[in-house]
């Protein structure tokens, strides 16, 4: 689903990147810690967060997701605003809860990521 | 490399992981291996955002394998063993209520991480290493 898709079914705001809509968020997830999203986002999906702070969009920067929909009608602070500008990650706010944000989206096809399945550690080359 | 880490300021978390990633990246490393290293030091460097009074990150690439050593001055750890269990945590509850001290960081590196090793003396500060290569490409590379 394309950025400018999301923000029509979110009635979302964009704060940062109107020039980034065209982006395709390929899965979404949600989560109110870094620790979270950095178990789970993968490259392309959707963040919709409460979380306002810088630390989510580079957590987003990071693992390459698609884009941030705050949630909730809160407004991420400027310095989320700011570092989202310099990493060109778009940036929304919403004003739905996130619950109701999730359902909006997932009854437009677009679902999360897969589970992620455990890994066994494997030994080292040589070891 | 080597990148300096300020305890209490956790608003500034991710600068050091962000500058991995790029260095990693500009090594040519695989992009699942990229991911693994850039979680696992973004969790480290969190801990010393929230916990220490200050730190530091040090990266070595030797081709396809990589070497993250994050150590802090700081309170240190009493119970390592609490400290690595899931959902644990003492970050302060602002903390919490912004995102961070979700209790998974130590659960997330040694997710993400091939080698998971860590030291700490109470009162003097903390040590994590940890080793990752490229792993199967049979297996799961992320959904």
């Amino acid at each position: 689903m394309k950025l400018r898709e999301v923000i029509e079914a979110l009635d979302a705001e964009v704060l940062v990147g109107q020039d980034l809509l065209d982006r395709e968020a390929t899965t979404a997830g949600a989560a109110d810690a870094v620790s979270d999203v950095l178990f789970f986002g993968r490259p392309g999906m959707l963040l919709l967060t409460g979380m306002t702070r810088a630390p989510m969009v580079r957590a987003a920067e990071v693992l390459e997701l698609a884009g941030v929909v705050v949630v909730r009608g809160k407004r991420p602070d400027a310095d989320a605003v700011q570092l989202a500008r310099e990493v060109e990650m778009p940036l929304m706010a919403c004003p739905h809860s996130l619950y109701d944000a999730c359902g909006r989206l997932y009854v437009r096809q677009l679902s999360g990521p897969l589970p992620v399945p455990h890994r066994p550690r494997q030994p080292a080359p040589g070891e | 490399m080597s990148y300096p880490v300020l305890g209490g300021g956790f608003f500034l978390a991710g600068r050091a992981a962000a500058e991995t990633k790029r260095r990693l990246r500009e090594a040519g490393l695989a992009a699942e291996l990229v991911r693994r290293v850039v979680v696992a030091t973004y969790e480290a460097e969190m801990n010393i955002c929230i916990h220490a009074v200050s730190g530091r990150i040090h990266l070595r690439v030797e081709n396809d394998r990589v070497k993250v050593v994050a150590t802090d001055r700081g309170a240190g750890i009493a119970d390592i063993a609490q400290a690595l269990r899931p959902g644990f945590s003492t970050a302060s509850e602002k903390a919490r209520q912004l995102g961070f001290g979700a209790g998974m960081g130590f659960a997330n590196m040694q997710r993400c991480a091939d080698s998971f090793r860590i030291t700490s003396e109470v009162g003097c500060g903390t040590t994590v290493t940890m080793e990752f290569w490229p792993r199967p490409q049979t297996e799961e590379t992320g959904p």
